[in-house]
């Protein structure tokens, strides 16, 4: 092959690379290992993590059960290792997979339209806030304390460079929901969107309308968000909402450390062309058959560079299809026992452990420590039954410094809530 | 002559909602070992929804059936070339789809104790060693969640250490040879985007740099080898340019695959660039993500990365939020964890001499398609290239056959088609990379394809402006669909 190029060494074919920009010795990197010793290094990795604890963590992260399936699908190699569907003659399987996520997640969330994914929600809110300004040519954006913290932190990022002031509202301290009173307050004419989520990071349902009436009678546009995507087998869908964007790792996304997750994004059909990144259409192709292709693309960065909705460019197919193939699975009746079964087993843990705040709650909440102990030190004594405890918020709300963020979920035992409860009251 | 391929039966599919019927499941739950619950009671009636509207009932094999049907209508790298300039669509070793999935890695959560993730934060830390060696670069973050996110990270990191000196400047440079995310990046990023004309050879022209420079810009975002697959020989006296007005080079290291073990981009005068983990490092492209972004910079830029930074005690790893000059989050938690471990077991597997092999195959791989493509399509830019080449379709379009046409009959010829239209600075470009992957026996076929393609542009040109013609899905209207979108099903 190189004689074909004209060439006698390899070394000729950087002969475009200035010497000084070139490197002359090896990277300082260990020789190749075969495929056994790098199974044995990461199993070596895989036993010094949690492996093998229950865990009553949640707080934007859930433990829910994968079905076998999801990993049968999403392990072959069609959809594994095929490129974004662009030529879609040869992408239909993609294309039509994520045309049944963009439903479901219309069907799931109340809204008219939803791309092909986002990232994750963090990302996906600020993503909405910025869909928001587009449409109302406002730049001020509230948020409430009690969306995630995290995604809160990401909102903050991305709008400090644009120029768009945030401003955060307050919750009920006896109810942990929404305070609407604090809201209305500031509330003004300037005010792109409002930000709430629903269940919101306490675990609490929120009064998702009423906080829409308030957003509206002063033109914002209500974003809501969700980290606990179960919560919709069972919820009434944030309907009244202008955009929601969430994140969907409940639905056979394995925790993974925090990622790769998927995010969405859906509105009301009268925002479609503002909407970020890939959408899925359907059409015919030229002998008249049902076809599907990505659509709309003159929102997105390659067609419009500079003036593009977003910048967002590769999304979370993959982990969508997780989230596809488990919906279908799980079905119109599945995703409701999932919701039942989570609702039960917090209240179960509830009935163990008093909830702090008073508003409905799924599958978390927020409890105080007994006094004389600490969320900590509750949790070290956890660990030693082979337990993680639940996030102590002090780090994230000073002012419940005392309390942790309990979850159950459909894979919670009742035994190791048994012992949640002496530990935490002994 | 069509050698690869030929056709065969696949299954026809409805949509999964047209499939479904009352009452079937695919899931099962375990009995509750907790006393029912009545959602009415707890969260209140107006809380609770009814049935889900028109949602999929279906059976397992349902399901099953369902997914592989659908799945035989894709195109894939696991069947074979695919030659997509600019994607870098190479081989993913299952390997590291297993190691992702063992239970310690891909059930930890971002909050359980650092106690028990010291095993997840040593991927993290081994990453970040191994592309600073690789980059030239001084320090890393890996919690942006793709490339386009990297670019976004980056010239937030940009502005901030401006900012911190008193100025966070204007204008972001952006060669009019970029891809769309790049001004896209600098938009969102609150800059305005300045366009740089190429030269005649399509590289920076440096004249016109120094004319544009001034201490209004903030950076200068520069793919290097550019997007005609091309190293950037001026890329020194351009930084040095950027640098003495105070601005930052940025690097999109779509293209970093051309460089890996054979050159740094820290050596050439680059303060700040991303990395595609789903190019250069062989995670999956899915149909679309996940993807990794991780930005690596000088160290003047450092101060300023995302938080939490992983910090290497004496004994032990742990994630530190206290970082005064962050710009602070870009995503939640630490990023795509998951593919971060599958890039790390990509680089053990090839480990340094075995990275650099890769880098030269590729080289090689695309020096070989210029080199028997050449008689048959037009070089716009004639000159040695490294992991991808850039033809145009001046020879064809000239009969009415256009490089979009070129590549939906390479489709049926068993491939998928090369990148089209892309660089924008080549006028009906078709944009070739084969990366490392493909034996030269596989590239000879995807030669002949092409030289067939365009004799037969010659010849009976409108089988070509047709194409495909094997598939089961013909030419799509796309017009249509963007015109009335259709984006859900409904009853």
């Amino acid at each position: 092959m190189l004689a074909a190029c004209g060439l006698t060494s390899t070394d000729q074919l950087f002969g475009q690379i200035p010497a000084e920009a070139r490197i002359h010795e090896a990277l300082n990197l260990a020789p190749g290992i075969s495929e056994f010793e790098i199974v044995d290094y990461f199993k070596g990795l895989s036993d010094r993590t949690s492996n093998g604890y229950a865990s009553f963590l949640g707080a934007g992260v859930y433990n829910h059960y994968r079905p076998v399936v999801v990993d049968t699908i999403v392990s072959r190699g069609e959809f594994l290792t095929s490129y974004t569907p662009y030529q879609s003659e040869i992408s239909q399987g993609t294309l039509i997979t994520i045309f049944e996520f963009q439903t479901m997640v219309c069907q799931l969330t109340g809204m008219d339209v939803a791309n092909a994914s986002m990232y994750d929600a963090s990302t996906a809110v600020p993503e909405a806030a910025m869909m928001a300004v587009r449409i109302t040519g406002r730049h001020r954006i509230l948020v409430a304390k009690s969306v995630h913290p995290e995604y809160r932190m990401v909102q903050e990022t991305y709008a400090k460079n644009q120029g768009l002031p945030i401003e955060e509202f307050g919750y009920d301290a006896e109810t942990g929901q929404l305070d609407l009173a604090d809201l209305e307050a500031k509330l003004s004419k300037e005010v792109a969107c409002v930000i709430i989520q629903t269940p919101n990071f306490f675990g609490i349902i929120e009064d998702v309308k009423k906080a829409a009436e308030l957003a509206h009678a002063h033109g914002a546009l209500l974003v809501a968000t969700f980290s606990e995507a179960a919560s919709l087998g069972i919820l009434a869908p944030p309907v009244d909402a202008d955009i929601v964007a969430g994140e969907l790792q409940s639905f056979a996304i394995s925790p993974s450390y925090g990622g790769p997750f998927a995010g969405i994004i859906a509105s009301k059909e009268k925002y479609i062309r503002q909407l970020p990144g890939r959408l899925v259409g359907e059409t015919k192709d030229s002998n008249g058959n049902r076809a599907f292709c990505l659509t709309l693309a003159t929102r997105e960065q390659h067609i419009r560079r500079e003036k593009a909705t977003s910048n967002i460019c590769t999304n979370q197919a993959l982990i969508a299809l997780m989230a596809t193939v488990y919906l279908e699975l799980y079905g119109k009746q599945g995703l409701r026992e999932l919701a039942t079964q989570n609702l039960a087993k917090a209240h179960y843990l509830g009935t163990k452990i008093r909830p702090h705040f008073s508003g409905p709650y799924f599958n978390e909440f927020v409890a105080a420590a007994p006094a004389g102990k600490t969320p900590e030190g509750i949790n070290e004594a956890l660990l030693e039954k082979k337990i993680i405890g639940g996030l102590p918020l002090g780090r994230f709300y000073p002012e419940l410094s005392g309390a942790t963020l309990l979850c159950a979920t459909e894979m919670t035992k009742r035994a190791d809530m048994d012992t949640l409860a002496e530990v935490f009251h002994s | 002559m069509i050698r690869k391929v030929r056709s065969h039966i696949t299954q026809n599919e409805d949509l999964i909602f047209e499939r479904s019927s009352p009452g079937k499941v695919g899931y099962q739950l375990p009995a509750l070992d907790v006393p029912e619950a009545d959602p009415s009671a707890l969260l209140g009636a107006a809380n609770v929804r009814g049935e889900i509207e028109g949602f999929p009932e279906v059976s397992e094999v349902e399901v099953v059936r369902h997914f592989t049907r659908l799945s035989t209508w894709n195109y894939a790298i696991d069947l074979g070339m695919y030659p997509l300039g600019s994607c870098t669509m190479k081989y993913n070793p299952r390997i590291n789809e297993a190691v992702a999935r063992l239970e310690g890695l891909a059930w930890s959560h971002p909050y359980q104790p650092e106690s028990l993730s010291q095993g997840a934060m040593e991927v993290v830390a081994k990453l970040e060693d191994a592309l600073c060696e690789i980059t030239g670069l001084d320090d890393i973050t890996l919690q942006p969640a793709a490339g386009a996110h990297g670019e976004l990270t980056g010239i937030l990191l940009v502005r901030a250490m401006l900012e911190a000196q008193g100025n966070p400047r204007k204008r972001i440079l952006v060669p009019d040879s970029a891809h769309g995310t790049n001004p896209a990046t600098a938009g969102i990023a609150g800059y305005a985007v300045q366009n740089v004309r190429s030269n005649d050879q399509g590289m920076i022209d440096l004249e016109e740099l120094a004319r544009l420079a001034d201490e209004d810009v903030a950076a200068l975002m520069v793919t290097n080898p550019n997007t005609l697959g091309v190293f950037e020989e001026n890329i020194m006296r351009a930084a040095e340019i950027l640098h003495s007005k105070g601005s930052m080079v940025y690097m999109d290291g779509a293209n970093l695959n051309a460089l890996v073990g054979v050159a740094r981009p820290g050596d050439f005068g680059i303060d700040v660039m991303h990395i595609n983990l789903h190019k250069t490092f062989s995670t999956p492209h899915g149909g679309g993500g996940p993807g990794g972004g991780p930005v690596a910079v000088k160290k003047h830029l450092a101060p300023f990365l995302p938080v939490p930074r992983l910090k290497r005690l004496k004994d032990a790893f742990a994630w530190d939020y206290d970082v005064p000059q962050s710009i602070g989050k870009v995503r939640a938690f630490y990023g795509n964890f998951g593919v971060l471990v599958r890039a790390l077991a990509y680089i053990l597997a090839h480990g340094g001499p075995g990275l650099r092999n890769a880098t030269v195959d590729a080289v090689l791989n695309a020096n070989y398609i210029r080199h028997k493509l050449a008689p048959y399509f037009d070089l716009p830019y004639n000159r040695p290239n490294m992991h991808e080449v850039v033809f145009s379709d001046d020879r064809q379009s000239a009969k009415g056959v256009r490089t979009g046409d070129m590549a939906k009959r390479l489709i049926d010829y068993g491939f998928h088609p090369y990148t089209v239209s892309f660089p924008l600075i080549v006028h009906g470009a078709l944009m070739i990379e084969p990366t490392e992957t493909e034996s030269k026996q596989e590239l000879d076929l995807f030669i002949d394809a092409m030289i067939s393609i365009a004799q037969e542009v010659d010849e009976e040109p409108a089988k070509v402006t047709s194409a495909p013609h094997a598939t089961r899905t013909s030419r799509v209207d796309e017009t249509t669909a963007a015109r009335k979108p259709i984006v859900r099903w409904k009853p």
